[in-house]
């Protein structure tokens, strides 16, 4: 047995076997062989798997992503039968008489090298899908598994470096007990997407996938953040235990399901969730969610080789909308940059991302792709209670800019003929320390606020949240946030506005007690953080947790805050 | 005797995976040759390979050249195809 620890990304107890989504071992010998035929049988063969297992993948990537994105694995079929590749390969074995290894390795890296070559971003990013094709062929060719979460049929914890969005939206809930990878924070895309498909993860752990052997058996713990390879009988009937423990906490938090966010003292506050798909409000109406906080729409651009059309973005909308009946559902537009690229916008790569060119920032300059997005909602708001947020607002100017425009489509439409809301709310991020500290100002104009605390954190303490050498700094409790999360509370209500909170924070225990003192009204996190939160609201005075407000604020450290609040909640 | 036509890509991204796996598809339902000319260079558009390796951009004037049995469907379906999917004109 051995331990490891990590990040608890997302609770619950898994106990499965280890499957690996890591590339194996590729290397191999460049042979002479005397039996060419039979070479090239193998190499037909191992061909023929690998089509069979990439229809399996396109498949499932069509169920789980959508038609778009299976696309890509098209195209990769279609090298695999591609007369320009596969008879070279042959002909090589025949001239050369080398083995299909060598063969295949040469021909496809003069393609990739060709590919490579190119002067053309997207040609150029076309090599890494002969890489990847390739790969699976000659995984083939030396025995070894190339795995796929497409490809899992029994339940398994996948252990990997770190998962894309596209690995996490094909892993299929029925056989994937849990996840655990070497990289990532409780806020890093695999995090997230763990916490909205509801499996234990724990993130993280720096070496998982290089002590994890394949088919051994792993407990991953998402409520503490440990990782067990190899348990012992003790420590298995342990986990087992704990995994009951979970399930039975669940299910007295699901009674608190139907009912409203009370506080000790009677005060009502809104538990709501953030989304990222239409898919994805199955959870929050399972876990008793009051509304959606956050919809993140980057998904609907991402993995793609263009940007969704107008109808397209209509259609996620109107069934998110309509999903989530007569309750809030308030719809971030565009946050695209930083950490998340699109390959078919071709941006110009950046110092500092995180400081550059992104959300509202980009959408203003394209405002083709921002108009597109703000026709879609407006056309879907007649479906339900929507309301409109822009990320990154660092000035009034923008939030204007951007609030006419969206008044401009809304105009456009009317004339067409087409019916839109007339009281959809326009509201901002407050991300950006400078929207924070004149948030008086932008009070008067915005109709609400909803506190990105992760981008906010970020920027006032001058710490990239995904440099681990400096996320000590990475300081929710520090009372500088503090300051800027009550001037933002203040602002608001001095207008007879709302403000919320759709970062991490919202759903933090040590955080809640404090929000709600604050007069937070919204509080948006994963789904599954709603039950936990909502019971622990309904033990909470807001009216004495209040009363504690200016000593919080102007404590030192986030130390103190922390141990202030543990011992006034008994954590 | 061979039936080529010129066209031209008005696709924003040019010709990219999607629409290329769709001409290679169509290309490899005829029997005769089906070669894709661009920049001075013709390719197999039987290969996706080929097509991807001319890094066919907007604005590029291509050449569609069919030779064989069933020379004249397979060039209707191509430039039927390069239509329907908005790539040119």
């Amino acid at each position: 047995m051995s331990n490891i620890s990590g990040i608890a990304a997302s609770s619950g107890i898994a106990i499965a076997k280890v499957y690996k989504l890591a590339v194996p071992d590729l290397s191999f010998e460049k042979k002479k062989v005397d039996d060419t035929q039979a070479e090239i049988e193998r190499l037909n063969k191992a061909l023929e798997i690998s089509k069979q297992e990439l229809e399996k993948i396109r498949e499932n990537a069509r169920k789980s992503l959508g038609d778009e994105h299976a696309e890509i694995f098209s195209a990769h079929l279609l090298v695999l039968s591609d007369p320009e590749l596969i008879n070279p390969i042959q002909d090589k074995i025949n001239s050369e008489n080398v083995n299909a290894e060598s063969a295949l390795d040469e021909t496809a890296n003069m393609f990739i090298d060709m590919f490579k070559a190119m002067d053309n971003e997207y040609m150029r990013e076309r090599a890494a899908d002969i890489q990847d094709v390739t790969k699976r062929v000659m995984a083939h060719l030396l025995n070894v598994t190339f795995p796929n979460p497409a490809l899992i049929d029994e339940e398994v914890v996948v252990v990997a470096e770190d998962l894309t969005p596209s690995d996490t939206a094909q892993l299929n809930k029925q056989f994937v007990k849990g996840f655990t990878t070497n990289i990532g924070g409780r806020t890093s895309h695999s995090a997230i997407m763990a916490r909205s498909l509801e499996i234990p993860a724990v993130v993280g752990t720096k070496t998982i996938t290089s002590s994890a052997q394949r088919d051994e058996m792993i407990i991953v713990d998402g409520i503490d953040g440990e990782v067990i390879l190899n348990p012992t009988e003790d420590e298995l009937a342990t986990y087992k235990q704990k995994q009951e423990d979970f399930e039975k906490q669940k299910q007295v938090w699901a009674q608190l399901k139907d009912e409203p966010t009370i506080s000790a003292d009677n005060q009502h506050v809104e538990l709501v969730a953030n989304i990222g798909t239409p898919e994805d409000v199955v959870g929050v109406i399972n876990n008793g969610g009051e509304g959606v906080g956050l919809y993140r729409t980057e998904f609907l651009y991402m993995g793609k080789s263009q940007l969704p059309t107008e109808d397209e973005q209509f259609d996620a909308y109107k069934s998110v909308l309509e999903q989530m009946g007569d309750k809030p559902v308030v719809v971030r537009t565009l946050d695209i940059g930083g950490d998340k690229e699109l390959s078919y916008l071709k941006l110009p790569e950046e110092m500092n991302p995180f400081l550059g060119f992104r959300a509202i920032r980009l959408c203003l300059e394209r405002d083709d792709i921002f108009r597109t997005q703000l026709r879609a909602l407006l056309r879907a708001s007649v479906y339900g209670n929507l309301k409109i947020m822009f990320p990154m607002i660092a000035t009034l100017n923008e939030f204007r800019q951007a609030k006419a425009l969206l008044l401009e489509e809304k105009a456009n439409l009317t004339n067409e003929g087409v019916k839109v809301s007339d009281d959809i709310e326009v509201g901002i991020m407050v991300e950006i320390p400078s929207t924070a500290v004149i948030a008086r100002q932008f009070a008067k104009e915005v109709d609400f606020f909803s506190i990105g605390t992760n981008d906010l954190i970020q920027y006032t303490m001058a710490a990239d949240r995904m440099n681990e050498r400096v996320s000590y700094l990475y300081q929710p409790y520090h009372p500088a946030i503090l300051n800027l999360v009550n001037n933002v509370i203040e602002a608001a209500h001095a207008e007879g506005k709302w403000a919320g909170m759709c970062g991490e924070m919202a759903g933090d225990s040590i955080a809640i007690p404090i929000l709600l003192g604050l007069g937070l009204d919204e509080f948006s996190m994963s789904a599954t953080s709603i039950l936990p939160a909502r019971t622990q609201i309904r033990d909470l005075s807001k009216e004495e947790l209040a009363s504690f407000k200016d000593q919080l604020l102007s404590m030192d450290t986030a130390d103190e805050v922390e141990a202030f609040i543990r011992e006034k909640t008994n954590q | 005797m061979a039936v080529e036509k010129t066209m031209k890509i008005t696709d924003e991204t040019g010709v990219h995976a999607r629409p290329a796996t769709v001409l290679v598809n169509k290309a490899g339902n005829f029997a005769s040759d089906v070669t894709v000319e661009y920049n001075g260079k013709s390719v197999n558009l039987k290969s996706i390979m080929g097509v991807m390796s001319l890094g066919i951009p907007k604005d590029a004037e291509i050449k569609i050249v069919a030779d064989g049995s069933d020379e004249q469907e397979a060039l209707d379906a191509i430039v039927d195809a390069i239509k329907s999917e908005g790539l040119g004109e």
